[in-house]
């Protein structure tokens, strides 16, 4: 038998250009901290220092409101819809140009493969200026009267899992209705973020108009407590949604939120089984599982759960985890030690609660924040790992005899952000796409994203939508 | 998925068989077809491509199905299969030379002691439209002139029309006269159309007998793709899971570039398995792929891009 | 009204209870507080509902919550319609009752029945409508059918208007249900009969019980335990005034993260009611597949 390994097909490092240190983007230039103090950025892949980033204090996000403020006032505000567009594929434009750059940035600073971040994260970023630069011109046919107005200025909070693409969720959307922004990135991933305001730059975006404050937990909280903004936009866990949401009562302030979620993957027997295996892989190992929306509770039903089981091991053991930027690898970098800490820490609570572990059998680097892909057999709804999101590359796998019994099983749960179905009878689909209480049922297919489809959870999963004409409405007076 | 016992049953029967192969896993286009799609993105470098490279060139059946084939050009062909590449002896040979069952005999001749093998088309190639007899007699044929390969050609309209059976029983027949020659079977999916005609035709030539399927003639468009390949690979590994018989895939027809062959053996790799990595379970059915692989192989040995005119041209 | 022997006749006077699973239960507390009239004259004791009582009422709309939603739109149409003509046919009553509570004229509050009874008629229209005007084919860049459709949200807990003791309470509650949300409703608290009255019309509509479910009390005693119950989805603050209680309210309601429609400042229920409140409480579901062969 020949022996087929692949050898380390590395993407080049050379096209990034990473500064040892980065200040605040705030009215169109690069600043210092007025009361922060300084953080790193760390290569969850190596543990090397990538640059220091300035975390935001109070006064820092005062001004870059201020900053969103006045330019909404003077310049985006009474800018005509038309000429937004343009500024807003201007950027579409040069994300494209530089996406190579940007897709090596956001391996190296969030672990996740070059594969993902060159063939999903950036084609999808450069696809969301683009859809949204055609609505800034359109709005009045959105469904939102004739002439909907814009909030004012927008501030955004966004997670580590997607740093650039959910940047582009909230930005292009924002800014095509009208509205400015003050955007935080991840504390430990703010790069990408900073390299898009030299995107703006380049595009000659009116100054003020994205401002992006880098920082931790409390530079997000002077931010969403402000003032002077108008509207709230938060991506993240569901637990700080809950207190962005319980700090906002009371303020009139609009708020949207996407948070996190524990979505069935539903397999029945007469699924394309080969895709409904590859549909399991993409849903609950994609960028390590660190998604809000994975298929982390697998639903099989029992006639074929022997059977899709060894399917699903034999191909969890092809996966190749390692090195973020060689072109081969699936499953890269766990984002940082604190997740980590918590993957393993769910991980072991599953073992303690009786589930069986199972993980596939591939070597890690020695340096790093690596996690194996896992699957947990043996799990019943009373389990914590069926419960809780543990936003890493782990999977509980559960059965059900019947239609009525997954679809209950699937909605028991406080979140309701996404599901899965897996079957080959048409009705079936609809039947259980009708009932899976999640904004977004991907049917024989999974983690799929797209500017044009919206999305966004039920429940505790938070509330709003984001893409398509319904993202419109977070960023709108109405 | 079934156990051997119950397999034993499936050809019992019209009716037995037709519910064993409805009964298989449905094929989702698009999720196939985006698997094949990032399975070919996988990066092949270094060592790992010039083992591929190498691999892929001992993976060839070095084709000519011409009207306008004659000896001379036979000849020509199995004098390049045997000597791939005259300017470095380290080249492999191909696995096998393919023609039509007239040329078998020439082909034979040329090739004796070399250790390529003969392939003949067979069974009224390419359509298959032709009385049983008829093709019986035309491998009866190649096999006596030599061939230690048939590749016949499924009757689609058989197929297409649910008449398994029948299909079964003259898949039958040809393993039967074929002796000891291995039996290819084409299923000529282009015409087969869906993934799911293509995993019930894979199984239907697997439980008949074949030691290899094959993708296509290479008379009809499209002919053989990475995700039809994807589906025939699935189709062996469950096979083998089944019944514990390891049967050979060809992809054949329309695979002219070296990148591409190492898509296909990526596949392999990562779908059947590197146990399917051998000349024994996986071939090229292809005439110009070999020059680009050897060009490739000049490009890695030498680290200049290779010339046209630094390959034979038969 | 005179009787034979000269007398007056002694009226008989109903009984104002909460509507709760669509029976005519008092409170389980056993308490009752007076509602007078605009002037202060004494009109009748209504249930003042306790915690419990929210309790049941919110296990009452989940129980009624997933039979309502699967309904097709045609038959929520017909049973809101419905309400209307029931409505229609106690036009008196409800003016009576309207007067009465809000200190208006036979005219004026005529025309605050006229207007609650057009607008069940308006929102009912809407039942088959809101999948096209809400929901979505998208446009998706690769080989998959997409498409969102607005879903109800749930169980959906509303304040009602204090200054518009019919009108107000039907705007709030029929955007609920039309889109088929189950409703818990706390009537204003100062003028709740006409919507006990109101659920005496639910009753008689062919409204399953428990989809619509109204206490009468103090908004600041069962408010909280509406906005805080794990099985609300939504949280309909229209006819809280105080913004303190608003804010608590609204702080309670992220305890879930239930949808929230906030107070609008100087509500105008005559007014064309928009998608707005309807839109508060559904959820755009999108489904994705793909197109092969």
């Amino acid at each position: 038998m020949a022996v087929f390994e692949y050898a380390p097909a590395p993407e080049s490092r050379a096209v990034v250009d990473i500064a040892s240190h980065y200040g605040l983007f705030i009215g169109g230039e690069f600043v210092e901290s007025e009361d922060g103090k300084p953080f790193k950025s760390v290569n969850p892949a190596t543990e090397e220092v990538l640059a220091e980033v300035t975390g935001a204090g109070p006064r820092d996000v005062d001004r870059a409101v201020r900053a969103a403020r006045a330019a909404y006032e003077k310049v985006w505000g009474p800018m005509s819809g038309a000429d937004r567009a343009k500024y807003l594929y201007r950027i579409a434009r040069i994300v494209q140009e530089r996406s190579r750059e940007l897709a090596v940035l956001e391996s190296l600073d969030n672990g996740k493969p070059i594969r993902e971040s060159r063939d999903v994260d950036l084609p999808l970023v450069a696809a969301w200026f683009f859809s949204y630069a055609g609505w800034a011109d359109k709005l009045g046919y959105a469904g939102f009267g004739p002439d909907p107005r814009p909030l004012g200025v927008a501030a955004q909070v966004i997670p580590w899992n997607f740093p650039l693409l959910m940047l582009a969720w909230k930005i292009a959307t924002a800014l095509a209705c009208g509205n400015t922004v003050v955007l935080k990135p991840a504390e430990t991933t703010p790069l990408t973020a900073l390299a898009f305001a030299d995107i703006c730059r380049q595009a000659e975006l009116p100054a003020g108009v994205v401002n992006i404050v880098t920082g931790a937990g409390g530079t997000g909280q002077a931010l969403v407590s402000h003032g002077g903004v108008d509207k709230v936009a938060f991506t993240g866990s569901t637990e700080v949604g809950r207190q962005i949401a319980g700090s906002l009562a009371g303020t009139g302030r609009r708020l949207t939120l996407e948070l996190g979620g524990k979505a069935a993957n539903v397999v029945f027997e007469d699924a394309p089984l080969d895709q409904a295996v590859e549909g399991i892989v993409n849903g609950i190992f994609f960028n390590q599982g660190q998604v809000c929306c994975a298929g982390s509770r697998l639903l099989v039903q029992e006639s074929v759960y022997d059977e899709v089981l060894g399917r699903l091991k034999r191909r969890m053991a092809t996966l190749r985890v390692g090195d973020p930027l060689d072109k081969n690898t699936d499953v890269g970098a766990i984002n940082s030690p604190a997740q980590l800490a918590r993957i393993r820490e769910l991980s072991e609570v599953g073992e303690a609660e009786g589930a069986e572990r199972w993980s596939a059998p591939c070597a890690m680097p020695e340096r790093g924040y690596w996690f194996p892909p896992t699957l947990f057999t043996g799990v019943t709804q009373a389990h914590r790992i069926a419960r809780e999101e543990i936003f890493g590359p782990v999977l509980s796998v559960l059965t059900f005899r019947t239609p009525a019994e997954a679809v209950d099983k699937a909605n028991n749960t406080p979140y309701g952000l996404s599901a899965g179905v897996w079957t080959e009878k048409g009705s079936r689909i609809l039947w259980m796409a009708q009932r899976l209480r999640a904004g977004v049922v991907w049917a024989n297919t999974f983690n799929k994203f797209d500017p044009a489809s919206p999305f966004g959870g039920y429940k505790e999963s938070g509330y709003g939508r984001e893409g398509g004409r319904h993202g419109l409405e977070a960023y709108l007076a109405h | 998925m079934t156990t051997t016992d119950t397999l034993a049953d499936v050809a019992t029967s019209a009716s037995a068989l037709r519910r064993f192969l409805h009964g298989l896993p449905g094929v989702d286009q698009v999720g196939a077809e985006e698997r094949a799609a990032r399975l070919a993105a996988r990066s092949v470098k270094a060592t790992a491509k010039a083992f591929a490279l190498d691999l892929a060139v001992s993976m060839v059946d070095l084709t000519t199905l011409e009207g306008q084939d004659t000896p001379g050009k036979v000849r020509a062909l199995c004098a390049k299969a045997a000597r791939p590449d005259p300017s470095d002896p380290a080249a492999p040979r191909v696995a096998a030379v393919c023609v039509y069952p007239d040329l078998v005999a020439t082909a034979k001749r040329a090739l004796a002691g070399s250790g390529v093998r003969v392939a003949s088309v067979a069974t009224a190639f390419p359509s298959g439209r032709a009385a049983r007899a008829v093709k019986i007699a035309d491998v009866e044929y190649a096999v006596a002139a030599g061939a230690d390969e048939v590749d016949m050609v499924i009757d689609r309209g058989a197929f297409l029309a649910g008449d398994y059976l029948a299909l079964y029983d003259e898949i039958g027949a040809v393993k039967e006269a074929c002796g000891g020659a291995h039996l290819k079977v084409i299923l000529e999916t282009g015409e087969l159309v869906t993934y799911d005609n293509v995993r019930r035709a894979s199984w239907l030539a697997m439980l008949a007998g074949a030691d290899f399927i094959k993708t296509s003639t290479g008379k009809v468009q499209p002919a053989a793709t990475l995700p039809v390949t994807l589906v025939m690979l699935e189709a062996v590994r469950d096979f083998r899971a089944a019944v514990g018989r390891q049967v050979g895939v060809k992809a054949a027809g329309g695979i002219r570039a070296a990148k591409d062959a190492l898509r296909y053996l990526v596949v392999v790799n990562e779908t059947a398995g590197p146990a399917w990595l051998t000349p024994a379970l996986y071939r090229f059915g292809a005439s110009s792929l070999l020059n680009d692989l050897l060009m490739q192989r000049q490009k890695l040995a030498t680290g200049h891009y290779a010339g046209h005119d630094y390959v034979t041209e038969d | 009204m005179p009787t034979d022997n000269g007398s007056e006749r002694v009226e008989v006077r109903k009984a104002y209870k909460l509507y709760i699973g669509g029976a005519f239960p008092r409170s389980e507390s056993g308490r009752s507080y007076p509602v007078s009239d605009a002037r202060g004259r004494f009109l009748a004791n209504a249930a003042l509902a306790s915690r419990k009582d929210a309790r049941d009422a919110v296990a009452a709309a989940y129980k009624a919550w997933p039979g309502w939603s699967a309904r097709t739109g045609y038959n929520r149409d017909q049973i809101l319609y419905r309400i209307a003509e029931m409505l229609e046919g106690r036009r008196d009553q409800f003016a009576a009752e309207v007067a009465a509570a809000e200190g208006l004229s036979r005219a004026r509050a005529a025309a605050q029945v006229s207007a609650a009874i057009d607008r069940w008629v308006w929102y009912a229209g809407w039942a088959d409508k809101l999948a096209q005007v809400l929901g979505a084919g998208n446009q998706v860049s690769g080989p998959f059918f997409n498409f969102s459709v607005p879903e109800p949200a749930g169980v959906v807990a509303a304040v009602a208007p204090r200054s518009s003791s019919l009108l107000g309470l039907v705007s709030v509650v029929a955007p609920v249900i039309v889109a088929g949300n189950a409703c818990v409703v706390l009537a204003a608290e100062d003028r709740p009969l006409p919507a006990v009255s109101l659920a005496e019309v639910l009753a008689t509509s062919d409204l399953p019980g428990g989809v619509v479910n109204i206490l009468t009390g103090a908004v600041a005693e069962v408010a909280p335990w509406l906005a805080s119950h794990f099985d609300v989805h939504g949280l309909d603050l229209a006819g809280v005034e105080d913004p303190a209680l608003a804010a608590d309210l609204e702080r309670a309601a992220a305890g879930n993260l239930k949808r929230v429609l906030l107070p609008e400042r100087e509500p105008d229920w005559t007014a064309d009611p928009g998608l707005t409140r309807m839109r508060a409480f559904l959820e755009i579901k999108t489904v994705w597949h793909p197109v092969g062969i």
